[in-house]
C-alpha cells in the first residue's frame, strides 16, 4: 500500500470527494492563496500547504479564498450546507472558533432540533489544534471537549494518515456537522493509505493495540504516545491495550467498557486540559458502568490547568509525553488496592 | 516640519532600532535559533513610529501579530523583547508569551495579538478607562488590511463613535493579509468605511515618517480633546514574509527590492532632514553603530540566558485562585 503523509491523506480525501459530487465546495484563508496579488496563484494552499493544488484542479468557482472574517464565512459554510452545498470550510487555527462560534454552536448544531428534524446541515469545518509548535497560548490548544459538548456536532480526531482519509470522507458524506480536527504536528507523519477512496465510521474506536494488563484510551496525537508506550512495556511483558476513539462525538461507549473490563486498568490520555476533558468524560464513564470490573482508580494524562506556553523549556514539559502516559501505566498495575 | 533635533533623533533611532531588531530576528530564525511563528515589521516602521512618538505613558496601543515594532516605538525594553522571542525567563513576558503575545503594560503596550482583530475591542476598554478616569490618554488599535475586514473590528468604529471615545484605528496596510491581496479583499474603501460610522479619516503614505507624524498629531490631539474616533489609513510594504519561512511565491517580481530602493522610510528620512540640513549624516551614522550593538548585545544576552524552568509552568495562570 503506498505511504503517505496525514497531509496528503487529507488533501487526497478533499479531491475524491470534489470529484465525486459537485456540491463539495471549499473555502477558507488563503486555502488557495495569491488571490489578487502579482504573483502564483494557489502560492499557499493553506498555511501548511494541505489545499494546495485543489484550487487549480477544481477552480476559484469551488475553492473560495475569504476575507479574514470568520463569522462571515464559516456562517456562510452553515447557511451553504443547509440549502444545498456540502462546504468544506477551513477554520485555520480551531483557537480561532471565538470569532465565530455562534454560527457554529447556536446555528449548525441546532437546525435540526429546533426545525423539527426537517434541517440537513452537512458542513465540515477543517481546523488544526494541538501543542508542540512553539506557536504559543493562542495556537495551540485542543479545545475538542468544547465541541463535544454542544449536541448536534460531531467531532473527528484522526490520528494517522490512514484515519485522516477515511474519515474526513466520512465526514464529507455525513449529513450532520463535524468539526475535524487535524494535528498540526502531524502533517508529515506517514502511513499507508490506499489510493481508492474509503470511509471510517463515526463512533466506531479502533483498537491499535492489545495486551492484558492495562488499557489505554486515547485520541488524535496521543494515540501514537500510547502506541509508543505499549510497543515499550510489551518488550517487559507487560500488555497493554491501546483504544483511539477516533471520534469524541459519538463516542463508542460499547468498545471503551469492554477494553476497561477486559484489563480493570484504565489510563486516558488527552491532550486537552483536564477539567471538562475527554479524559474526565471517559473517566467518569467507566467509574460510572464498570465500578466492579476496576482494580485501580482510573488515571488520567492531560495537559494541565494552564494556557500553553511558548519558550520550549515550558511547552516541552506542558504536553503529555510518552514518559508521562509509561508512568501512568506503571502507576495503575503497581495499585493494590 | 514642526519636529525639534531631539525628535528627528529620537525618530530615527526608534526606527533604526525596529529595523535592527528585526533584520536581527530574521537571521536569527533563518539559522534555526528562533522557533515558533514570527512575523516582521521591517518595512513598516514610520506607521509605529509616528504615532507613538505622541505618546505617553497614560496612553495605550494594542497590536497585532506583528508587534515588535509597536512594541519598540512604545518604549518596551528592546534586550526584554528579545530574551521572549527567545523563550527565555528574563523575558519581558517570562517567555510564556514569545514572539505573537509580547507585551508591556505597564508601558500601555497592551499586546501583540494571535487573534486577527483581536486589538480593536480592547482599545474601545482603554479608551473607555482613559474617559471614564478623566486621564486624558488616548488608545490606539493597529490593524492589517486583513484585520479590518474582521467583524471585531467594525463593531468597535461603532462602538468609539457611539461612546465617543479617545480611540484611533490605524489600518496598517502593507498590501496583504497573508497571500491574499487588500485590493481584493477589501471591500470599498479604508476612508470609506469610516465615513459610513461618521468617523474622520486619512490615508497616508506609510512610507512617509513626517506625512504619517503629522497626520497622527492631528487626530490624536482630536481624541485628547474629547472629539472622538478617527481612522488612518497607513499604506506600505512589508520586507520579509507573512510569517518567516514563506516563500512569498505570491509577490509580483522585484516588488520588495523595488520599494526598499525607493521607497524605503528610513532611506527617505535621511535624505530629507540631510538635504534640509535638519541633522548631519555623521549624526545618523552613529545611531546606526549605536543601534546595531544594542541589537547585538540583546541578542547574545539572550541566547544565554536561561530557560524557564519547570517551577514556572503553572504559575501566572490567575491572580488567585481559592
Ligand atoms: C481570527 C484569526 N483569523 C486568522 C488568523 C490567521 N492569520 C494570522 S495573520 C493573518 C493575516 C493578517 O493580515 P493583516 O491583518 O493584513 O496583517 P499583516 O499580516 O499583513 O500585518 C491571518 C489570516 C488569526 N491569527 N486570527
Ligand atoms: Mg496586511
Amino acid at each position: 500500500m503506498p505511504k503517505k503523509t496525514y497531509r496528503q491523506a487529507i488533501n487526497e480525501a478533499l479531491r475524491q470527494e470534489m470529484e465525486r459530487d459537485p456540491r463539495v465546495i471549499l473555502m477558507g484563508e488563503d486555502v488557495a492563496g495569491g488571490m489578487g496579488s502579482p504573483g502564483e496563484d494557489d502560492a499557499w494552499g493553506g498555511p501548511l500547504g494541505v489545499t494546495k493544488g485543489l484550487m487549480p484542479r477544481f477552480g476559484r468557482e469551488r475553492v473560495l479564498d475569504t476575507p479574514i472574517s470568520e463569522s462571515a464565512f464559516i456562517g456562510a459554510a452553515v447557511g451553504a450546507a443547509a440549502t444545498g452545498l456540502r462546504p468544506v470550510a477551513e477554520l485555520m487555527f480551531v483557537d480561532f472558533f471565538g470569532v465565530c462560534f455562534d454560527q457554529i454552536f447556536n446555528q449548525a448544531a441546532k437546525f435540526r432540533y429546533m426545525f423539527g428534524g426537517k434541517a440537513v446541515t452537512p458542513v465540515v469545518i477543517r481546523t488544526m489544534y494541538g501543542a508542540g509548535f512553539r506557536a504559543a497560548s493562542q495556537h495551540s490548544q485542543c479545545l475538542y471537549p468544547i465541541f463535544t459538548h454542544i449536541p448536534g456536532l460531531k467531532v473527528a480526531l484522526p490520528s494517522n494518515a490512514y484515519e485522516a482519509k477515511g474519515l474526513l470522507i466520512q465526514a464529507i458524506r455525513d449529513d450532520d456537522p463535524v468539526i475535524f480536527f487535524e494535528h498540526k504536528a502531524m502533517y508529515d507523519e506517514e502511513a499507508d493509505v490506499p489510493d481508492d477512496p474509503y470511509t471510517i465510521p463515526f463512533g466506531e474506536a479502533n483498537v491499535t493495540r492489545e495486551g492484558e494488563d492495562v488499557t489505554v484510551i486515547a485520541m488524535g496525537r496521543m494515540v501514537n504516545f500510547a502506541n509508543q508506550v505499549a510497543d515499550k512495556l510489551a518488550k517487559e511483558k507487560i500488555g497493554v491495550t491501546v483504544v483511539d476513539i477516533r471520534t469524541t462525538s459519538p463516542l463508542d461507549t460499547e468498545t471503551i467498557l469492554e477494553t476497561a473490563s477486559e484489563t480493570g486498568r484504565v489510563v486516558v490520555v488527552d491532550e486537552a486540559h483536564p477539567r471538562c476533558s475527554m479524559a474526565s468524560d471517559i473517566a467518569a464513564l467507566v467509574a460510572q458502568e464498570r465500578f466492579a470490573d476496576l482494580k485501580a482508580p482510573v488515571k488520567m494524562v492531560t495537559a494541565p490547568h494552564a494556557p500553553v506556553p511558548f519558550s520550549p523549556a515550558l511547552e516541552d514539559l506542558y504536553i503529555p509525553s510518552p514518559a508521562k502516559i509509561e508512568a501512568a501505566v506503571r502507576e495503575v498495575l503497581a495499585f493494590k488496592g | 516640519m514642526q519636529l525639534s533635533r531631539d525628535e528627528l533623533l529620537h525618530a530615527y533611532r526608534q526606527m533604526r532600532t525596529i529595523r535592527a531588531f528585526e533584520d536581527r530576528v530574521h537571521e536569527e530564525f533563518s539559522a534555526g535559533n528562533i522557533p515558533g511563528f514570527v512575523h516582521l515589521y521591517a518595512g513598516e516602521e514610520a506607521s509605529a513610529v509616528g504615532f507613538c512618538m505622541h505618546l505617553g505613558d497614560r496612553d495605550h496601543i494594542a497590536s497585532t501579530h506583528r508587534g515588535h515594532g509597536h512594541c519598540i516605538a512604545k518604549g518596551c525594553d528592546v534586550r526584554a523583547m528579545m530574551a521572549e522571542i527567545f523563550g527565555k525567563k528574563e523575558g519581558l513576558c517570562g517567555g510564556k508569551g514569545g514572539s505573537m503575545h509580547i507585551a508591556d503594560l505597564e508601558k500601555g503596550m497592551m499586546g501583540a495579538n494571535g487573534i486577527v482583530g483581536g486589538g480593536p475591542p480592547l482599545v474601545c476598554g482603554a479608551a473607555l478607562t482613559a474617559k471614564t478616569l478623566g486621564t486624558g490618554g488616548v488608545a490606539i488599535a493597529f490593524v492589517g488590511d486583513g484585520g479590518s475586514n474582521q467583524g471585531t473590528t467594525l463593531e468597535s468604529y461603532n462602538l468609539a463613535k457611539i461612546w465617543n471615545l479617545p480611540a484611533i484605528f490605524v489600518i496598517e496596510d502593507n498590501g496583504y493579509a497573508e497571500s491574499t491581496a487588500s485590493s481584493w479583499a477589501v471591500a470599498g474603501s479604508q476612508v470609506g468605511r469610516a465615513a459610513g460610522f461618521g468617523m474622520p479619516a486619512h490615508e497616508v503614505d506609510g512610507h512617509d515618517f513626517f506625512a504619517v507624524h503629522a497626520v497622527a498629531r492631528e487626530v490624536i490631539e482630536r481624541a485628547r480633546q474629547g472629539g472622538g474616533p478617527s481612522l488612518v489609513h497607513v499604506r506600505f510594504t512589508r520586507y520579509y514574509g507573512h510569517f518567516e519561512g514563506d516563500a512569498m511565491t505570491y509577490r509580483g517580481k522585484d516588488e520588495v527590492p523595488r520599494i526598499a530602493a525607493e521607497r524605503d522610510c528610513l532611506k527617505l528620512f535621511r535624505q530629507r532632514v540631510i538635504e534640509a540640513a535638519l541633522l548631519e549624516p555623521a549624526e545618523l551614522d552613529r545611531i546606526d553603530r549605536e543601534v546595531a550593538q544594542l541589537i547585538d548585545r540583546a541578542t547574545v544576552e539572550a541566547k544565554a540566558a536561561p530557560m524557564p524552568s519547570e517551577a514556572d509552568l503553572l504559575t501566572d495562570v490567575y491572580v488567585s485562585y481559592h
